[in-house]
């Protein structure tokens, strides 16, 4: 999946002149945490956060009316560089990016560091689930397969026959033995009972709760 | 304490078949029916029959693109293409022929339980041909092609105006009807179920409490897969007496799925007949307590056809007629009549036997999480003080 799947493509900009009180009013208005800051070709010069913003204003305990803090121009308190990407990035690469730069945000650029797109962690989470396929309706099961060539087709040849749909696939470890890994399957069912049969007859290990027998069946 | 109660009934609930393979079987109703008969709980006075619903009337909930092509598939005339997109033709909801009438007789039966109750005729009415609770507004799903509960519920609110409470005791989320009234504070849906995490339609976390007027209505209690009787139990009568206090229905809508049982072939709970005893009599006391009795019952789920539905229905019935569930052995023409057709041996009793629960792992886990659960389901009942 590409970046450009997900990214939203309008995305709230200041210039650098505008004042810290400016951006406070549109994270406010568009519930939104990250601002990009653009120069006049709409080129990514800097992003500020809402903690930004927040630590350059003055503390509510703070009574004086209105401060002069708010007034400043954007750019003395953006970040920059800002670490940006493209459009044809992959979405697993850029989740590495979430997970070791610890950011919220990632501005999506094309020629010239020209702006067109956010990816905020919530849409990457967003992604998550959709490739889990917990948004769907259906039923889970978990199977435990050697780790070796061939054996994905023939586990699902079972849900191939009983003519199910699945939602999703995915691979992850067993634990820490690197000879065998589970495979996590939505199925579109409320009946997954043929097919588990059919799993067990054909000799595969089902993960909880599917591997208790009786009475449960 | 015997209350005025109808049972809906007409041997027309058992044309809603999908196939001979499919695991929802309405022969349920009908076993469950005889039952009632044999013990002599059940008299022709108190049976009403069902009417069908109207196309007006499943327009109330379904959308009328979506009733034209349960029409057109129960006569053979849509393109199994065509169907997918209304989720006919699939192998939880396959075509039958005359689908739109079958699926038509459960609602209306659930519409005359209704007017049964809410005209005063009976305090409570039973429709164990309802509780088809995963069907959408223009989708079939999860065995379901009209959702006659959320229909009623409408037609509740269009022809009475009272304030519902829908209680879904079936194991599978009433993910259907939830959705139909997740904006609307005038009816609260409290659905306990196990887990979405291994079990179909995969819905009903606890944070699905509602949306703009109607957020705070919705309850979900997701219990762990192989939750047992007492903790079932536990958190089901904290949960449902502060909700329904907190909410103060004028009349109550109880879906009776019967597919907790440790003995029912597509779930993961571990209950048993105790809790097919308790769940009525805990509706039947809130229904007086609350609502003046005014108290509709529909069925639901139930795979289990032999051993654990039949029971489980008529206790519903039992406890509506007479305000107690029955005890003691099964009559004898009942048993050896199904016997013969059942490929599992019948058990005599009302209750079960203590054995009947396997040894589950991790019932102390189990139990701990179900209470974590059902602290963070009631934050927002709490009276304000």
């Amino acid at each position: 999946m590409l970046v450009e799947e997900i990214m939203k493509t309008s995305v709230v900009t200041l210039p650098p002149t505008a004042t810290i009180a400016e951006a406070l009013q549109l994270l406010q208005k568009h519930r939104i945490r990250h601002i990009p800051i653009v120069n006049e070709e709409y080129q990514v010069i800097g992003i500020v956060s809402d903690r930004d913003v927040r630590d350059a204003s003055p503390s509510v305990f703070d009574t004086n009316s209105i401060s002069e803090e708010l007034e400043n121009e954007i750019q003395t308190i953006m970040s920059t560089p800002v670490i940006t990407i493209h459009p044809l990035d992959f979405v697993e690469e850029i989740a590495r990016v979430f997970y070791d730069e610890e950011f919220a945000a990632l501005p999506v650029v094309r020629d010239n560091n020209k702006l067109v797109g956010i990816v905020t962690e919530k849409d990457m989470l967003h992604t998550l689930i959709q490739l889990t396929g917990t948004h769907t309706q259906g039923s889970h099961i978990e199977v435990k397969v050697p780790h070796r060539p061939g054996i994905l087709p023939e586990v699902t040849a079972v849900f191939g026959k009983r003519k199910t749909n699945i939602i999703s696939v995915l691979v992850y470890p067993f634990k820490n033995d690197p000879n065998y890994k589970i495979l996590v399957f939505r199925i579109q069912t409320m009946n997954p009972l043929p097919i588990i049969n059919d799993l067990r007859t054909a000799g595969f290990e089902l993960m909880w709760p599917n591997n208790v027998p009786e009475p449960k069946l | 304490m015997t209350c005025k109660s109808a049972f809906v009934f007409a041997k027309e609930f058992l044309n809603y078949h999908f196939n001979e393979d499919h695991p929802f079987n309405q022969k349920r109703v009908l076993m469950a029916k005889e039952l009632l008969d044999e013990m002599d709980y059940l008299s022709e006075s108190q049976i009403i029959p069902p009417r069908m619903a109207t196309e007006e009337e499943l327009a109330l909930f379904h959308d009328p693109v979506y009733i034209d092509a349960v029409k057109k598939a129960g006569n053979g005339k849509l393109a199994s293409e065509d169907g997918f997109e209304y989720g006919l033709g699939t192998e939880d909801t396959p075509i039958f022929p005359g689908m739109h009438d079958a699926s038509s007789y459960l609602v209306g039966g659930t519409l005359t339980a209704v007017d049964e109750v809410l005209t005063g005729k009976s305090q409570h009415a039973l429709n164990l041909g309802g509780g088809l609770h995963h069907g959408f507004k223009r989708k079939a799903a999860g065995f379901c092609i009209y959702n006659d509960s959320a229909v009623a519920i409408k037609y509740i609110r269009e022809k009475y105006n009272l304030k519902v409470l829908y209680i879904d005791t079936d194991a599978h989320h009433g993910d259907g009807v939830q959705w139909a009234f997740y904006d609307d504070p005038n009816v609260c849906t409290f659905s306990i179920h196990e887990t979405g995490r291994y079990l179909f339609p995969g819905t009903g976390n606890v944070n699905e409490r509602g949306i703009k007027e109607g957020h705070g209505y919705s309850f979900n209690l997701p219990i762990d897969a192989f939750t047992e009787d007492d903790s079932f139990l536990q958190v089901y009568e904290t949960a449902l007496r502060e909700i329904t206090d907190f909410f103060q229905p004028d009349v109550i809508v109880s879906q009776n799925g019967a597919d907790a049982h440790c003995l029912d072939p597509l779930t993961h709970l571990c209950a048993t007949m105790k809790i097919y005893e308790q769940i009525p009599l805990l509706a039947h006391e809130l229904a007086h307590q609350y609502c003046d009795g005014k108290w509709i019952a529909v069925g639901g789920g139930g795979y289990d056809i032999w051993r654990v539905v039949p029971r489980a229905w008529s206790q519903v019935w039992n406890v509506m007629a007479t305000g107690k569930p029955a005890t003691g052995m099964l009559p004898a023409t009942w048993l050896s009549r199904w016997q013969q057709q059942s490929p599992v041996n019948l058990p005599s009793y009302w209750h079960d036997p203590d054995d009947i629960v396997p040894n589950i792992p991790r019932k102390t886990e189990i139990t701990e999480k179900n209470a974590k659960l059902l602290e963070s389901l009631l934050k927002y009942t709490k009276k304000r003080t």
